[in-house]
């Protein structure tokens, strides 16, 4: 049963819409897989960007240069209350490294009480795939991690969950509202991470975002960003 | 080759990571620096990553002579300082310096026409690299025999260190045109591209099916200012190599910066002329280039590789 009363702060108007975080990086692979699971999309490069959206995704990239550009236009303490207030943010990579924490560039959003330690595992001659086996997924993940990041404490937290390990390390966690990847989900055809935060989002896919509407009962559409 | 040396393990050629890498890059600037602080300058304007080199293309120009990989304490001093990938060069053909900067764990390795080519008929065999390379390509035919060697990034063969765009606006707009003009053709028309194009066929293919490039595709050579960057955006280029027009724009850091930085900016905010222009505000200065028309076509760097 969708509630859309659950985020106060996000009043919903129209078309549930999935924001991708789109200063640089991968955000183009990752609107490609969120439209393919049947969502509308909008990319998030201002802070009213962040308006009326249901989800927001961070994507792989450089975190030094996201964070560098969204400090720039306001957009990173925007990002930061957005995270804060509820918002279900599904970090990749670079996007996981700014929504914890961690004492190296870049600065950090914050948004949970999770380390993660940058290029950890060393220079892109390190980088790596690997089969994941992830909770509630009957088959394994193909994971590619490119000058992956580690996420290194702050995972005995009681709101945070381990669904997926990689030699000892979590690679996928779920902390309240929040899904972090260091690996890129959006590298592959499989949508099946991307349809688990759109549940966290409770819009799994197109169907769910119909029951919105008619909870709604909206008529009332929204201009798409791009 | 003893085991340990053995880097460029046959087969292993991690095709997934590099081009992933490729793709993570997107939206992005990289960065010519040629020491520490300018590494550090880059950086903190936000490029996605930086091409360590021992002099700027417009100084390699200047001075002639034979240019070669940049000296390994200079890579060495670059990637002590970024937290960014490190790219670097090598020559065209080469193999020993990309063997040499895949064992520094360089990021990227750079086939580049800027430096004086090692090898008049072969490309390095890219493919057994645990390390992924970028290489200029001025047509179609360039970018998919590149690829087909094991290139996870083709970038415009622009004229590098000049300042101007005009070739780099002809490579990007002649690559896209040509993969337009192969969408729908049958089979046999496909073969015959194929051979006019000099390029493998299962890559044609792939491209008229895909409607891309099976790698990105970046900009390169003769980037100047903000403006050229998002027209380089607009034309399709997926990010943008800078190389002279940092930190030739000027000789006072804070100016070189301030361009740096309004790259960047411009790089994400291609498509919006209005925030181009607060963008392009601090911005005063810019390299002074050379006019690629009034250099004799034997002295055009392009014409390298093939």
């Amino acid at each position: 049963m969708v509630n859309a009363r659950r985020f106060p702060d996000l009043p919903r108007a129209g078309k549930p819409t999935i924001g991708v975080l789109a200063l640089q990086g991968s955000f183009p692979l990752h609107i490609a897989s969120l439209q393919r699971c049947g969502v509308e999309t909008r990319k998030v490069r201002k802070p009213e960007d962040l308006e009326d959206i249901h989800g927001l995704v961070i994507p792989g990239g450089e975190s030094t240069t996201m964070e560098n550009l969204a400090s720039r236009c306001g957009l990173f303490d925007a990002l930061r209350s957005a995270g804060r207030n509820g918002l279900p943010i599904f970090g990749t990579c670079a996007g996981a490294i700014l929504l914890g924490k961690g004492t190296e560039r870049p600065e950090r959003l914050q948004v949970v009480d999770i380390e993660v330690r940058r290029n950890a595992y060393g220079r892109q001659v390190d980088s790596f795939n690997a089969e994941l086996f992830l909770a509630s997924f009957e088959t394994p993940f193909h994971g590619v991690f490119i000058r992956a990041p580690i996420i290194e404490a702050g995972t005995e937290n009681l709101d945070c969950e381990i669904l997926g390990l990689h030699e000892g390390h979590p690679v996928l966690i779920r902390n309240g509202r929040i899904l972090l990847a260091t690996f890129h989900p959006e590298l592959t055809d499989d949508l099946r991470i991307h349809k688990l935060f759109l549940e966290m989002c409770e819009l799994a896919s197109g169907k769910a975002g119909e029951e919105i509407r008619e909870e709604s009962g909206a008529g009332q559409t929204r201009e798409n960003a791009f | 080759m003893n085991e340990e040396n053995n880097i460029a393990v046959e087969g292993e050629n991690n095709w997934e990571e590099k081009v992933g890498l490729a793709k993570m890059l997107v939206g992005g600037v990289v960065m010519d620096v040629t020491n520490a602080e300018q590494a550090r300058i880059a950086e903190a304007a936000g490029a996605v990553a930086v091409m360590a080199l021992e002099r700027v293309p417009s100084d390699i120009r200047k001075d002639g002579g034979i240019a070669r990989m940049s000296p390994v304490s200079k890579i060495q001093e670059i990637q002590e300082c970024a937290s960014i990938p490190v790219m670097a060069k090598s020559r065209i053909g080469h193999f020993m310096e990309a063997e040499i900067l895949e064992a520094l764990s360089v990021d990227f390795i750079d086939e580049s026409e800027v430096l004086t080519p090692a090898d008049e008929d072969a490309h390095i065999d890219k493919s057994p690299f645990k390390a992924p390379f970028v290489c200029g390509a001025r047509n179609l035919g360039e970018a998919l025999r590149r690829i087909s060697e094991g290139a996870a990034l083709i970038r415009t063969k622009g004229e590098a260190g000049t300042g101007d765009i005009i070739h780099a606006v002809r490579h990007m707009k002649l690559i896209n045109s040509q993969i337009k003009e192969l969408a729908g053709l049958g089979e046999w028309d496909l073969a015959t591209c194929a051979e006019k194009l000099n390029a493998p066929r299962d890559l044609v293919k792939q491209v008229a099916k895909d409607g891309r490039l099976p790698v990105p595709n970046f900009a390169a050579g003769g980037i100047a200012t903000p403006a050229d960057a998002a027209m380089m955006m607009r034309l399709g280029a997926e990010a943008v190599f800078v190389g002279s027009g940092i930190f030739k724009s000027s000789p006072d850091p804070e100016k070189q910066s301030a361009v740096a930085r309004a790259i960047v900016e411009a790089v994400t905010h291609f498509d919006n002329p209005a925030e181009l222009v607060r963008i392009c505000q601090n911005v005063d200065v810019a390299m002074r280039g050379e006019d690629t028309a009034e250099i004799p076509e034997e002295k055009l760097l392009q014409s390298r590789g093939w």
